[in-house]
């Protein structure tokens, strides 16, 4: 487990960040520039904070008060980067196998040929970094990271650099490594999917502060209306059972409490839970039972708030047994349906809209 | 071939070769001495932050901008026979004036400055990212310098010693200054080709060493690109 209290300053951004990880995946979200690419750094020891400290399953790797830095080399914390750093001098293998070498003998406890399986990098063993695609080299990189069999893995926004496909393709392969591997991952991003999908357990970093922890879905329910999420960014996380993973098309029911969600591929059995996020801008609203309508995702609620942001107006729905659903509208539609607090509405959504990275097996 | 110019005029005299040999090995030992002190210089100018650095930059390059008697008279005063360090260097046995190591001292000092540069440029050009993904994979300092900065800066280090060794054979001022031109201990071929040229009749040979002297420096040059090309491939250039 990782403790961190720290604070810094540099010229005029001030940071001050005081989290704590758990099992699975923990993400630091925020927008750019909000300081958790610099938490990162402090972690792996790359930056020294000005007070404070990081503890690693108690022992301390940095402590101002009492003068302990534990060098970057020492900490056995690794790290994934952005852009992969490969090094392009040695072959994919040599380059896998490079903090292995540096890792107590003791505990090498992660296995070469079950990484290079988990992340399908087999065929890849003998040729130069500079050769790969970038999808390919970021998955060289989090293999390297992981062969160093690092205490903590630290992902700083590993996904960002690649295009859509790369991404969706990549995405449960860091899936497979949180459940197949037993090394807890701290990840930094600002995509609400991806955090969604990934974390367990999100810490919300704005301006260089913590402005909560928790849960996913309780993170961007309740940061829907701070002016840290573009209206673009704004989404709900919604858990639904499965209902019959088994349907045509390859499609999937799935029911909540509120209503049925269709979504596409299989999330896992029949009666486990899924988590599903929607994008408040792919949100219809109705009075009417929607019929004859392409959109099969329907969602039935009471509006619990309204928010305006000039033309456009956020609307909070409250749903049975779970989070509310965020639906922007413009202020016109919502003259034109009356809505108000308190009014019902039926939600709609379409499938298609949700993509590989808002669907995800809710681990809880 | 002209009749003017014999078969003969490309055979080289016994004294000439002598030159040739004699400027090879200072030229050789002079690259190879300072060759880690060279490395050690470039990458802590390129990578490390320390008091006076400002200071040890200027030194290093000054003997590229002083004129090449002046840094062969400094030597001739701190490691001359009366210099400030000479009686103690040979009291341990370690003599350089009039010496071809006196040679190869001179020559050093004059192309560490362009050693230096190449390879302080090659450190500089590693993406600084790569040390800080080494050391998060545990290796410490020293094992990044070794199996990153060192491998990666390779065709930079490479085309520095070159440099170094191709000054080397051209030094003149600072080691006529410092160890004078004695044939077969400190003539090397430049300075026997300026002694050729104050004899009469001394014409012959002074071609036949430029014509030694172009070919070698021709060869380094082209070594060097041919080396420079290689990496730039081998690298793919992006990472």
């Amino acid at each position: 487990m990782i403790e961190v209290d720290v604070r810094l300053r540099l010229g005029s951004f001030s940071l001050e960040v005081a989290f704590a990880n758990g099992a699975g995946v923990t993400a630091l979200f925020g927008q750019s520039g909000s300081g958790k690419s610099l938490t990162l750094g402090i972690v792996a020891g790359l930056m020294k904070p000005d007070a404070g400290y990081v503890r690693l399953d108690g022992e301390a790797l940095v402590d101002v008060a009492r003068n302990v830095f534990v060098p970057v080399s020492r900490r056995r914390v690794g790290l994934v980067f952005q852009d992969s750093n490969l090094f392009p001098h040695l072959s994919v293998k040599q380059n896998l196998l490079y903090g292995r070498w540096f890792a107590p003998r003791g505990e090498r406890r992660i296995d070469f040929d079950a990484v290079v399986e988990t992340l399908g990098i087999g065929q890849l063993i003998s040729r130069s970094p500079t050769r790969l695609s970038g999808g390919e080299r970021q998955r060289v990189a989090i293999g390297r990271a992981l062969l160093s069999c690092p205490r903590l893995l630290l992902l700083d926004e590993p996904l960002a650099a690649l295009d859509m496909q790369r991404k969706l393709e990549i995405l449960p392969l860091i899936e497979r490594v949180r459940d197949e591997f037993d090394v807890p991952i701290v990840y930094v991003s600002h995509a609400v999917e991806e955090v969604a999908r990934l974390a367990s357990r999100v810490v919300v970093i704005d301006g260089g502060q913590v402005k909560f922890v928790g849960d996913p879905a309780d993170a961007f329910n309740r940061l829907a209306n701070s002016p840290a999420m573009s209206r673009f960014d704004r989404s709900s996380v919604l858990t639904a059972s499965v209902d019959d993973a088994s349907a045509k098309y390859g499609l999937t029911k799935l029911r909540h409490p509120s209503g049925i969600i269709w979504i596409e591929g299989s999330p896992g059995q029949a009666g486990g839970a899924a988590r599903v996020i929607v994008k408040a801008t792919d949100v219809v609203l109705s009075l009417l039972p929607p019929q004859e309508i392409s959109a099969r995702s329907v969602l039935w609620g009471r509006v619990a708030n309204i928010q305006f942001e000039g033309p456009i107006a956020t609307i909070e729905i409250e749903l049975k047994e779970d989070g509310p659903l965020l639906a922007t509208i413009t202020r016109g539609a919502l003259e034109d349906l009356s809505l108000k607090e308190g009014s019902h509405v039926y939600a709609l959504f379409k499938t298609a809209a949700l993509d590989e990275r808002s669907i995800g097996v809710a681990n809880a | 071939m002209p009749d003017y110019l014999p078969a003969a005029f490309f055979e080289l005299s016994p004294a000439e070769w002598t030159a040739i040999l004699l400027s090879l090995r200072i030229a050789i030992v002079a690259t190879l001495v300072s060759l880690p002190f060279g490395i050690v210089t470039a990458y802590a100018l390129a990578r490390c932050q320390f008091p006076g650095k400002t200071l040890v930059n200027g030194v290093v390059h000054l003997p590229l901008v002083l004129p090449p008697v002046v840094t062969g008279f400094v030597l001739l005063m701190l490691l001359g026979r009366k210099g400030v360090f000479g009686p103690s260097l040979a009291e341990i046995g370690i003599v350089f004036s009039f010496r071809w190591t006196g040679a190869a001292v001179a020559c050093a000092v004059m192309g560490f400055p362009l050693m230096v540069r190449a390879m302080r440029l090659s450190f500089e050009a590693i993406d600084r990212r790569l040390d800080m993904a080494s050391q998060t994979l545990g290796a410490n300092r020293i094992w990044t310098f070794l199996l990153v900065n060192l491998p990666l800066a390779a065709p930079g280090i490479i085309v520095g010693a070159i440099l170094a060794f191709a000054k080397a054979l051209g030094e003149f001022g600072a080691t006529i200054t410092f160890v004078s031109n004695i044939p077969g201990e400190t003539q090397t071929i430049s300075a026997a080709i300026y002694s050729y040229t104050q004899v009469p009749g001394g014409d012959e040979s002074a071609m036949r060493l430029t014509i030694v002297a172009v070919i070698i420096a021709f060869s380094a040059l082209t070594a060097s690109e041919i080396i420079q090309w290689r990496a730039h491939k081998r690298l793919g250039r992006a990472e």
